[in-house]
């Protein structure tokens, strides 16, 4: 929470909302969330008309959706960017309750698309993933929890967030939904980590990991699959990665031209899980390169911005939302260029979505209002302590 | 190092000593605590933070450093492999001796439908209907409107067909490259050939595998590509077959036979020749197996290697041709042959009385039964199986075609002297003709025993074993061209070619028990030219009845011989023997001076 400090910033009680907020926002990633968002509507226009025509409707059908689903997202990341911490903490908690009952109730009232996995509630003009939305909720709760365990005489947070994170990511399991329930997993570890987790404990956690990874490629087939074809040194052409990899080198640097990409009509998932294949074809590494870049400014700065941070409970929940986010990008983008095995992932903003790309913005917003500038002593910290003898008549 | 107490014992003391409240003091000394641990909790997160930060630099550069590599790398085209092993369609061409072509493989298309492609279902089906009278219109646009993703329409197309089906412009329905397996020769030698179909099926290339005969017993040497293409030699001749079934079929016409069978085999090779068997069938076409009748009614039925029977009086030749191999008797010993001959309860009797004595020569001249079995009698039981046995008639042929093993002879559970008695003549025991053939063509070969083969030998096989000697078979040869020059196979005597052969006529064993009056086996077994022979020959006539004389006649004489007599008038020649006309007198060359 902020602590207000005599003289060390120009915040005055009574200013303005929106020149407040302009002020201390981070700009370059607003800017560069704005980049991201464009470019996912250009893609879009690429690589959305082959799903149109086979479910029969105009050719731009999903990019007027995508355009209204990221003004809602827009909207949503600018008014809780707005948000004080404190306001921050208390939307994601309540989120999170929300949310977690959604997931809870999948099973019953869920549908799966047809595609196997239980993981969308449909809504008849759209559908919507509670566990997009649960990814940001738990991470504010998460670092509630674990910043009130660093109090002297708090609750046990780091036990009971652990907990959360469990059953949340056994719900995520039970979809099967492997991708976000390591996602939520490796949420809490960042979490942990920033927290100040001993060093033998994260080596135990990574074996834990290997292990419960291994458990997986010999319980699920569906898993073992992937986890074969990713190992196996000569990619198959006919799979979604063969065609991807193909893609991206038909692109060459500079891409094969605007619209004249191939690779969006042979993958199911090129407007989502592949969407970054489509643009290496298209645009080329130019574009790809971009985006990358554009994926790990965001989350560096965030991340070094919130190095300066003084309070616990802000400095976790931003490390685990810029983490969290960039690690789905990584992962996504990974998988296109075969780094890492086969995991449907969405490309924050820039994949088909609406729930992926709200969830985003709403994740985007509260990393916003946390990595705003607030009074964080520096060099007043030090004069703080030395005028803090005087003030409060202790010896020096 | 000066140790910070946690509490301010000293300042609590001092102020309680005062009479102070010491709490003040104690919440101080709390949040100084506090504020301490926070400083090095915020030192700590820094630090790890920039330890995310770095690995998340470093992570975004690897995965961008992948993307440039993969850019600047060539693309492979995508190959669409087939699943699974792909199915080899190069199954080896089939020939005769000299080469000509009995079976090969011939491209054609498949048709098949991918209704999700169709632009037009009701259309294609009806167009499709039309083009093919017998596919049903209603169904194929059930199937097409349906679920289906897949279906297969016909297997094989003709050219015309299937540019009449381009012609429709459906992209949905699709042609597949299928080789199949072609009979040029139409029925000929298809017994032989038996036939091909499709085994497994892709939409690339199917599977032929071989269904009955040679196709099925060589199936892995055909479709074996290390054999590179080399076809499959067959020991048929093709001009030899053409005739034989020609002159077969019109044989059986003439003597309203229900079915007919024709062996001729190379006496020192064991090849088979021609192997005929009527009625035939296209194996182009191959016909389903007769369901729940006698399968030896089917065309498919191999009548000279599956079908056994009772062939009569051609085994004489052996009884005889034994005794005179272990000297028992001579061409002109006489045997008693006054009948009928009573042994126990059964009686034998001859077609017609041959007076009280016959020379040997004679009793297989006029075809005795009396003195066949008075010289068996002499020969005894153990010996005569023993040498029928060495002949090859206990077991099935070794012929190498799919049939061959079910061509098993019928023997007696126990050989009595009954059974000697009747077997001497050829009752009693059954055979197929190609059992008979194999046995005069080992008479042929000096007494040596002669394998049948399908395939091609250039080279006659070593060591055949020793049936009876030399000799013994050349005298057994002489007699049989006696029976045909002047005894009951005169019909067979073509001129040139010096047949020596044997009739028999066996009574059909009717299924419900004892044998029929007027259903015959009529057979003729034998070999030419009788100086030096060189091939065997066996025809079997199934049911004939001669109808031109007063009475119907149905002995082989009247029936299967003079069939036998034309195959070898007409093959003799193709055979490349040369016929030897006995020169009369005046007939020689007359040297002409002027």
């Amino acid at each position: 929470m902020t602590e207000m400090v005599f003289g060390t910033q120009p915040v005055r009680a009574g200013d303005p909302i929106l020149p407040r907020w302009w002020r201390t926002i981070d700009r370059w990633t607003l800017l560069c969330v704005l980049a991201l968002f464009g470019i996912g509507m250009l893609l879009g226009l690429a690589a959305s008309p082959p799903l149109a025509e086979k479910n029969g409707f105009q050719p731009f059908h999903y990019v007027q959706r995508q355009a209204v689903f990221g003004a809602m997202a827009f909207v949503v990341m600018l008014l809780v960017s707005m948000m004080s911490p404190r306001q921050v903490r208390r939307i994601g908690v309540l989120g999170f309750v929300l949310a977690f009952v959604a997931l809870v109730f999948l099973p019953v009232f869920g549908t799966d698309f047809g595609k196997g996995a239980v993981r969308w509630y449909s809504l008849g003009f759209g559908s919507f993933q509670p566990s997009e939305f649960l990814k940001p909720c738990f991470v504010i709760l998460a670092a509630w929890l674990m910043a009130a365990s660093q109090e002297i005489g708090g609750p046990p947070g780091k036990a009971w967030s652990l907990i959360l994170a469990a059953v949340i990511a056994l719900f995520l399991a039970l979809q099967p939904d492997f991708g976000q329930a390591a996602l939520v997993l490796f949420s809490w570890g960042v979490i942990y980590f920033v927290a100040g987790a001993p060093f033998l404990l994260l080596t135990l956690l990574a074996g834990l990991a290997v292990a419960g990874g291994m458990l997986a490629y010999n319980s699920s087939e569906h898993f073992a699959r992937r986890i074969d074809g990713f190992l196996s040194p000569e990619v198959d052409p006919r799979t979604q990665l063969g065609y991807a990899t193909n893609a991206i080198q038909e692109g060459g640097f500079f891409g094969v031209g605007v619209g004249e990409g191939t690779v969006k009509w042979s993958l199911p998932d090129a407007h989502t899980d592949f969407i970054i294949a489509v643009a290496a074809e298209e645009y080329g590494l130019v574009l790809v390169l971009a985006i990358i870049g554009l994926y790990a400014l965001i989350t560096s700065r965030a991340l070094f911005r919130l190095m300066r941070e003084r309070d616990p409970f802000i400095r976790l929940a931003g490390a685990g939302l810029a983490c969290a986010f960039g690690v789905q990008a990584l992962i996504n983008m990974g998988v296109a260029v075969r780094l890492l095995p086969a995991k449907g992932m969405t490309l924050p903003f820039v994949s088909y979505g609406g729930s992926s790309v709200i969830a985003s913005g709403l994740a985007l917003g509260m990393l916003l209002a946390l990595t705003r500038t607030r009074p964080q002593g520096g060099i007043e910290d030090i004069l703080l302590k030395q005028r803090s003898g005087p003030w409060h008549g202790r010896d020096s | 190092m000066i140790r910070t107490p946690l509490r301010p014992l000293a300042r609590i003391l001092s102020a309680r000593a005062k009479g102070e409240n010491p709490d003040a003091i104690e919440r101080e000394n709390l949040r100084l605590r506090h504020e301490e641990m926070r400083d090095r909790q915020r030192l700590r997160a820094e630090g790890r933070l920039l330890i995310l930060g770095l690995l998340f630099f470093g992570a975004f550069t690897v995965v961008g450093a992948r993307m440039g590599t993969l850019a600047a790398s060539e693309p492979m085209e995508p190959v669409a492999a087939a699943s699974g092993a792909s199915i080899l369609a190069q199954r080896a061409d089939i020939v005769d001796r000299k080469g000509r072509v009995l079976a090969t493989n011939l491209a054609t298309h498949s048709l098949y439908a991918q209704p999700p492609l169709m632009v037009d279902p009701d259309r294609a089906a009806l167009e499709l209907a039309r083009i093919f009278p017998d596919l049903d219109a209603d169904r194929l646009r059930a199937d097409f409107t349906g679920s289906r993703k897949f279906l297969w329409i016909k297997r094989r197309l003709s050219p015309e067909q299937m540019q009449a089906v381009h012609d429709i412009g459906d992209p949905g329905l699709l042609f597949g490259p299928r080789e199949m397996r072609l009979y040029p020769n139409g029925t000929l030698a298809a017994h032989v050939l038996g036939g091909a179909g499709f085994g497994r099926e892709g939409v690339t290339s199917a599977e032929v595998v071989g269904t009955a005969g040679v196709e099925k017993q060589f199936d892995t040497w055909l479709r074996d590509p290390a054999n590179g293409g080399r076809p499959l030699e067959l020991s048929l001749d093709l001009s030899v077959q053409a005739a034989v079934e020609a002159v077969l079929a019109g044989g059986m016409r003439l003597m309203n036979a229900k079915g007919a069978t024709a062996v001729i085999m190379d006496v020192r090779t064991g090849e088979v020749i021609s192997l005929a068997s009527l009625p035939d069938f296209d194996p182009n076409a191959r016909p389903a197996p007769l369901a729940g009748r006698d399968p030896s009614d089917s065309p498919l039925f191999n009548r000279a290697v599956q079908g056994v029977y009772e062939l009569g009086s051609t085994f004489k030749a052996f009884t005889v041709g034994q005794a005179l191999d272990l000297g028992l008797v001579s061409p002109e010993t006489l045997i008693d042959t006054r009948g009928p001959l009573k042994w126990g309860r059964f009686t034998i009797r001859d077609f017609r009385n041959y007076g009280p004595q016959l020379t040997v020569r004679e009793v297989l001249v006029k075809s005795s039964n009396i003195g066949t079995a008075r010289i068996v009698a002499m020969t005894g039981a153990e010996r005569q199986q023993a040498f029928l046995k060495a002949l090859g008639f206990f077991e099935p042929t070794s012929l190498e075609i799919a049939e061959a093993p079910t061509g098993r002879p019928l023997l007696p559970r126990k050989w009595s002297e009954i059974v000697m008695l009747t077997a001497s003549y050829g009752h009693g025991l059954s055979a197929s003709p190609l059992h008979l053939a194999a046995a005069y063509a080992t008479i042929g070969n000096g007494g040596v025993r002669v394998m049948p083969t399908i395939l091609r030998r250039t080279v006659p096989p070593e060591g055949g074993a020793r049936v009876m000697s030399a000799e013994a078979a050349a005298t057994l040869v002489s007699i049989m061209r006696e029976t045909v020059a002047h005894g009951t196979a005169t019909f067979a005597d073509v001129p040139g070619y010096a047949v020596a052969g044997k009739t028999g006529t066996a009574d059909k064993p009717d299924p419900r028990g004892g044998y029929y009056d007027d259903r015959v086996i009529a057979t003729f077994a034998g070999v030419f030219p009788a100086h030096d022979p060189a091939y065997s020959i066996v025809v079997t006539l199934d049911e004939p009845v001669e109808t031109s004389g007063t009475e119907p006649r149905r002995t082989a004489g009247w029936t299967a011989v003079p069939v036998a007599a034309e195959i070898i008038r007409r093959t003799a020649p193709l055979l490349g023997l040369r016929p030897e006309v006995e020169q009369g007198t005046g007939a020689g060359l007359i040297r002409v001076r002027n």
